[in-house]
């Protein structure tokens, strides 16, 4: 593929990415093959069928498994442990956020190694609480939140520490439906106004179209990249307009029909004769 | 949230290298913990004949390990250490059974009655730490060296052990249960049958093993110093006939005898907590 | 401390308040109360020999200890419970959070550690004397290694268990091992060693009280044993009165200091509860 001369370097690359379980009962091919970029800047949703081993690809990325073969690489250096420019945001918020601090106390503990000033810190947290509409749940403790509060103390934690990639692993499953909209709303308001790089992983089909400007379509297991999709739609979104648009249903019942594609393991992959 | 909702399907089928391979792993796991384990108690015996053999310990108060065993190995041939055994055992099993009667049944009624939980609030929180010990010699006097007087201090110590644990256990019953059966007009009696015995049932467990440690503690205790028949007595004769070995030895068997009372609760605790999951504070002693 | 909601609370009205302060006191002293005032009648009834009426003990509690016997007495026994539960403590926790971070080391000693644990404490008191003579140290060095282990052994217990979710996050977010240490594991496993330290606490009261008692002529525990030989009932009664209150001393002290540490926890349990 010729390369422009503009265009920039993609900051993440994972190519041929391949990861083994072995348990009691046998192999288990978690990741068969998987490659795929991403540019700085990008909003990257990665949906698939359950089972498919999106944690895993995640965990990956991340840096907290190593795969079996294949290369993770982040801003062009190869990623063999967590990587400290890479956020990540959890599914069990409750797990995720520590008890004994409260909320200003758990976006302030990755920063204090950051070698930054207290005024810089505070800025920085004080700047994330107001971002995802905290600022005045700053002395309370988490699980004196609600789900969807938490999780923003999660999503805050992840800003405030100013990470060059994002990575969600499916944040708003664990939330209720009108909180997961409010939420969904915020990931795109800081994806554009701080132009951060997003990766987001979701079994939700319409959140990953509304939210992203590419889709990732994972097969069934042993996974592979089954398709990746460019959301056309226009950058401002919302929840009522956008998706009732016309091209969202289009786009939507496209990635919709892959799914149950992969489920029933009928797409092929490419390199690969069909049995 | 790794196992539930991302459990791959299995894609090849069970290759026997692979899961043979699984398996000689986690064997290999447990036994370097068993190897590990043992390893640590043969460098504690070693460190144990090493301390008097070279004089670090006066030998004549620290007897070596292999003269230790050696004398345990004679203990067990001694019917009367045998009946040691049985005695202590004894004042233990009988304590603990009366402590568990009345704590059950007082525990259950002022559990029941918000009122009374509320009116003996603090003088269970006053009389329970008090130390069993303190009332020795009030059980000497009133009853003078005898098995009474070490029960006395047994039952008062492991009485609050399960006091407390049946109180919390009778509190806990989850509300939507206890309505569930209000609303399926079930009695009092059954309501209690079929929803607060079983709620309380694992606390009441939990509490049984803590007061069984007690127990078997203050029951030792009350051998030593009440001159009440038993192990603890054994040791103390030990003691001033100057025969350490047996002194050490009895020490190991008291040692013993309390990692089988423990283990053996732990089991009985976790057989009834199969199903229930508990949120329960731990009170000792 | 409430939970986060929408819906307002009005403060309550005053005359409700001074109402709901005398309801406390009456259950707070009313069962005390009553059971002393039995037991006074009882005693001047059928005067039982062991059991003095509680005017009594008082006027001897009042005689006994508050004067010289409570500095040349009380206070070394209080100083040295003091200072073996601290020694406890602070070894306890530190040596089990090494060995519980160490997986080798766990493997290696935690069998041999269950086991000291298992011996009944009072039995180690005339084995100890004997190696270290029937002195202060000897009292310290008694309460130290009975109270330890409960310490010892939820601590290697609690900072190995720590959830693998949390130690996650502080990996993705590139947090050192030290930071971990103190923002991660001890504080995730402070509920566990708060429960060790309780334990910790009641055996050393128990080793203080036994120890002086049968091994050694000065402390609270031998001026008990002194009265009860010298048949002075009032007065062995206002010393097992004072060992009482030390007791209840002791668990007040541990309910603020566990109050405090473990506010989060207690919040958490809440939380779960509602």
């Amino acid at each position: 593929m010729p390369e422009s001369r503009s265009a920039a370097k993609p900051l993440l690359t994972v190519e041929h990415l391949r990861k083994v379980y072995e348990s009691s009962t046998g192999n288990v091919e978690a990741i068969g093959d998987i490659s795929f970029q991403m540019n700085a800047g990008e909003l990257v949703c990665i949906v698939g069928p359950s089972g498919c081993g999106k944690t895993t690809l995640l965990k990956c990325i991340a840096g907290l498994l190593r795969p079996t073969s294949g290369v993770v690489e982040l801003e062009g250096k190869r990623v063999t442990g967590p990587p400290p420019n890479m956020a990540l945001v959890f599914q069990e918020y409750g797990r995720s956020l520590y008890p004994w601090l409260t909320v200003r106390g758990n976006v302030d503990l990755p920063l204090k190694h950051k070698k930054l000033s207290r005024a810089e810190r505070d800025r920085l947290i004080d700047d994330a609480l107001v971002a995802v509409g905290l600022d005045h749940a700053a002395k309370s403790y988490p699980w004196q939140l609600s789900g969807g509060m938490q999780q923003r103390v999660a999503i805050a934690r992840a800003v405030a520490y100013e990470p060059e990639v994002l990575i969600m692993d499916e944040p708003f499953a664990a939330v209720d439906a009108q909180t997961r909209a409010d939420l969904e709303d915020l990931v795109r308001t800081l994806h554009r106004e701080r132009g951060m790089s997003i990766l987001f992983v979701t079994h939700d089909i319409d959140e990953s179209v509304y939210l992203g400007e590419r889709v990732v379509v994972l097969s069934k297991s042993p996974t592979w990249v089954q398709e990746d999709l460019s959301i056309d739609l226009p950058a401002e979104r919302d929840q009522l307009v956008t998706r009732a648009l016309p091209r969202f249903t289009e786009l939507r019942t496209h990635v919709y029909e892959q799914i149950q594609r992969a489920k029933r393991g009928e797409a092929v992959r490419p390199g690969v004769t069909a049995a | 949230m790794t196992a539930t909702a991302d459990a791959p399907v299995i894609a090849t089928p069970a290759t026997p290298r692979g899961s043979s391979h699984f398996r000689r792993q986690r064997r290999l796991r447990t036994l370097r913990k068993v190897v590990l384990g043992l390893a640590g108690i043969a460098g504690f015996l070693a460190t144990w004949q090493l301390l008097p053999t070279l004089g670090v310990v006066n030998p004549a108060y620290f007897p070596t390990a292999t003269d230790t065993i050696a004398q345990l190995s004679a203990l067990s041939r001694d019917l009367e250490f045998w009946r040691n055994v049985g005695r202590t055992l004894t004042s233990w099993a009988l304590g603990l059974l009366i402590a568990t009667v009345l704590a059950v049944v007082l525990g259950t009624i002022i559990g029941l009655v918000p009122f009374l939980r509320r009116a003996t609030h603090t003088t269970v929180e006053f009389l329970r730490p008090i130390p069993s010990v303190a009332l020795i010699p009030l059980a000497i006097l009133m009853f003078g060296y005898q098995l009474q007087a070490a029960l006395l201090i047994i039952v008062f110590a492991s009485f609050w052990q399960v006091f407390i644990q049946v109180l919390y256990g009778v509190a806990d019953v989850d509300a939507v249960a206890r309505d569930t059966a209000r609303s399926y007009g079930l009695s009092r009696g059954a309501q209690i049958r079929s929803v607060v015995f079983p709620t309380a049932l694992p606390y009441l467990m939990t509490g049984l093993r803590l007061a069984a440690t007690v127990a078997l503690i203050l029951a030792i205790t009350a051998e030593m110093f009440m001159s009440v028949p038993g192990l603890g007595r054994a040791i103390m004769i030990a003691r001033e006939s100057g025969q350490w070995t047996t002194v050490y030895a009895l020490v190991i068997v008291t040692g013993v005898l309390g990692l089988l009372v423990n283990i053996g609760f732990r089991a009985i605790e976790r057989r009834s907590l199969a199903w229930h999951q508990s949120v329960r504070g731990e009170e000792v002693l | 401390m409430t939970l986060y909601t929408s819906t307002v609370v009005t403060p309550r009205k005053p005359s409700r308040v001074w109402a709901k302060i005398g309801e406390n006191t009456a259950y707070a002293l009313g069962l005390p109360i009553i059971l002393l005032i039995i037991w006074g009648i009882w005693s001047s009834i059928s005067p039982a020999l062991f059991f003095p009426s509680p005017l009594v003990i008082a006027e001897a509690f009042v005689e006994t200890w508050i004067g010289p016997a409570f500095v040349n007495d009380v206070l070394p026994s209080l100083a040295r419970l003091g200072i073996s539960i601290v020694l406890a403590v602070v070894l306890g926790i530190a040596a089990g959070t090494v060995i519980g971070l160490v997986r080798w080391l766990r493997e290696l000693l935690e069998p041999i550690f269950e086991f000291f644990r298992a011996v009944p404490p009072p039995v180690l008191i005339p084995i100890v004397a004997v190696l270290v003579g029937a002195n202060d140290t000897m009292k310290v060095v008694v309460m130290v290694t009975g109270a330890i282990w409960p310490v010892l052994l939820n601590t290697i217990e609690g900072v190995r268990s720590t959830d693998s979710v949390m130690t996650e996050t502080a990996q993705s977010f590139a947090i050192t091992r030290s930071e971990r240490l103190r923002f991660l594991v001890l504080p995730a496993a402070s509920p566990r060693i708060m429960t060790g330290v309780r334990q910790c606490l009641s055996i050393a009261l128990i080793l203080m009280v036994i120890s002086e008692m049968f091994f050694s002529s000065s402390g609270l525990g031998y001026q008990i044993v002194f009265f009860q030989r010298n048949y002075l009932i009032a007065q062995m009664w206002s010393g097992i009165v004072l060992l009482g209150l030390i007791g209840v001393l002791l668990a007040v002290i541990f309910g603020f200091v566990e109050r405090r540490v473990l506010r989060w926890y207690h919040g958490v349990k809440e939380v779960e509860r509602a």
